[in-house]
């Protein structure tokens, strides 16, 4: 935070799939160091924000910058370095079924980077030591993990590079409200260890409490609201409010119902 | 609804899935022949495609080498022309039936295997969690299946040329009543080596093909199980006509008479 340049800028994103606008102008920033968590409904293009400062999606207009440096348009090599600062932990979890537990953790250990395939196994159960695993789960495939392990070794994989940036989709969707809280200890360890940014995006309000230091709103393209952790349950912002509280009455539930 | 407008439709759509199509072949080319290569992933693609397309391309070749002998020995009876048997088998089984049929064997088998394996992996984000890994899913997934099918291909048309001609030859000598001697004479004194030449080269081209529309439809699988399973089908039916289509071109290239 010294230097003054953010880790994130966003400035003016926006992207149209056919002729549905989902992001009509987004601007934010994130700190080193800081975590920002972005909430909104299902569909309003979180996801979307994430994956076109991964470069996965290309924006129609905009910029992001990542240290001062822009990060669209990029290809070959310079989207790869820039992808070595990135950690992602995808909704899904996405973990490669072919491969085993340990080779997924590993698996930027191995390909760009080259490790022995005995070092990169150790490297992957220090890594799995982290978020809670035992040796024991290494050699398994992925169909075998339950849905909490499955976020767990996802979550492994997206920090066993050593990231700058971790994002993580929707950490807690589909889990127990004990194993989530389990994953939102985790996210809070692993940030504090590694000292990385992070954005995240969830629909879960303990999650949010937990681990934001800021959250943003997304509704209707933009961010219709920001603001640091302590001060969401009193944003006097009716969106926030309702999102919440989750009534269904409220400005996001007569959008919905808008034909 | 205007007729014209429907067909004007259509054939836009034709060309720009076409276009995307030669995109995508390039770019899959590129990879190909560019390093850095996977070889463990080559060798397991091998393997796959290859080693356990065998019992299937084995059978086929064999009751299709059968049946030749049975139906040009019936259908050449009628001219006193039995001896053309063995050069029927031989010249059909090497030039034309090994390679097409193999294909379309491999284009069923393997075809709808990459697509679907792609198409999945689309689906659940492990395409982009690549990409996110610094790894370039056209090097790590589309290279090594369609290096494999490429160069696995010959070898099973090799494979299944000789199947198919044993199966000529077993009927010819236990059924029909030819000498062996005479009957293999005959079928190496025919056979140049341009027939199976010819066939080798188609068996490269379909295992090319084969490979890159699983790769290709995997690749641009609609989202959803229901996404995959079309990628599935249009890899199969897609893939066996290039098959067909190309085994033409070859074909008069080969012999342009
Ligand atoms: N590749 C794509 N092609 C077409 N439309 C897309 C694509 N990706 C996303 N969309 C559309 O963009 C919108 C936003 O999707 P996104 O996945 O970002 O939602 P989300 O906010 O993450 O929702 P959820 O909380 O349900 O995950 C959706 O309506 C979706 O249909
Ligand atoms: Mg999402």
């Amino acid at each position: 935070m010294t230097d003054g340049t953010a880790k994130i800028s966003v400035r003016g994103l926006k992207k149209s799939f056919g002729r549905k606008t989902v992001l009509d102008g987004v601007d934010f920033d994130v700190a080193p160091g800081e975590s920002l968590v972005i909430i909104g409904g299902s569909g309003t293009g979180k996801s979307v924000t994430i994956k076109c400062i991964l470069g996965l999606i290309e924006p129609d207009e905009g910029t992001i910058e990542i240290d001062g440096d822009n990060a669209t348009g990029l290809g070959g090599g310079d989207r790869d370095a820039l992808m070595a600062k990135f950690g992602m932990l995808f909704q899904g979890g996405a973990l490669f079924d072919s491969l085993t537990v340990w080779e997924n953790v590993a698996f930027r250990l191995i390909r760009p980077r080259g490790a022995s395939r005995r070092e990169a196994r150790e490297a992957a159960i220090d890594n799995l030591g982290m978020v809670g695993l035992g040796e024991d789960v290494a050699d398994l495939h992925p169909a075998e993990l339950s849905g909490g392990m499955m976020k767990r070794v996802a979550l492994a994989r997206a920090i066993a590079a050593r990231p700058d940036i971790v994002f993580f989709d929707e950490p807690t969707t589909g889990l127990d409200p004990i194993t989530a809280d389990v994953i939102n200890d985790l996210i809070v360890s692993v940030r504090e260890k590694l000292g990385v940014s992070t954005v995240s995006i969830t629909h879960d309000m303990a999650s949010v409490r937990k681990i934001a230091d800021r959250v943003a709103m997304l509704h209707g393209g933009r961010l219709v609201w920001t603001g640091s952790a302590g001060e969401i349950d009193a944003s006097g912002n009716p969106f926030v409010d309702q999102f919440i509280n989750g009534h269904a009455d409220g400005p996001i539930a007569m959008d919905v119902r808008r034909p | 609804m205007n007729p014209l407008a429907a067909i004007g439709r259509t054939f836009l759509a034709f060309l720009s899935a076409t276009g995307r199509t030669v995109t995508f072949a390039a770019l899959a080319l590129f990879h190909c022949a560019t390093p850095p290569w996977y070889p463990r992933l080559i060798v397991r693609q091998v393997l796959d495609i290859g080693y356990y397309s065998l019992p299937v391309v084995g059978l086929t070749a064999v009751f299709t080498g059968m049946v030749l002998a049975l139906q040009s020995y019936t259908g050449f009876s009628r001219f006193q022309a039995e001896s053309a048997v063995a050069g029927i088998v031989a010249l059909s089984i090497t030039r034309e039936l090994g390679p097409v049929l193999a294909g379309l064997m491999v284009a069923g088998r393997v075809g709808a295997a990459i697509a679907a394996e792609i198409g999945t992996m689309r689906v659940t984000e492990q395409i982009d969690a690549l990409t996110t890994l610094s790894t370039n899913p056209f090097r790590y997934l589309v290279a090594p299946r369609m290096i494999a099918a490429t160069l696995t291909l010959p070898v099973l048309v090799l494979v299944a040329d000789v199947i198919g001609v044993m199966g000529g030859y077993a009927v010819s000598i236990h059924k029909l009543g030819f000498s062996p001697t005479v009957y293999l004479a005959s079928t190496f004194d025919i056979l140049k080596t341009m027939d199976v030449v010819s066939g080798l080269v188609k068996a490269t081209v379909f295992g090319f093909l084969v490979a890159l529309m699983g790769c290709y439809h995997g690749y641009h699988s609609r989202l959803g199980a229901q996404g995959v399973g079309q990628a599935t089908t249009y890899a199969v039916v897609s893939g066996s006509i290039l098959i067909l289509t190309f085994n033409y071109i070859v074909t008069e290239i080969f012999f342009p008479e």
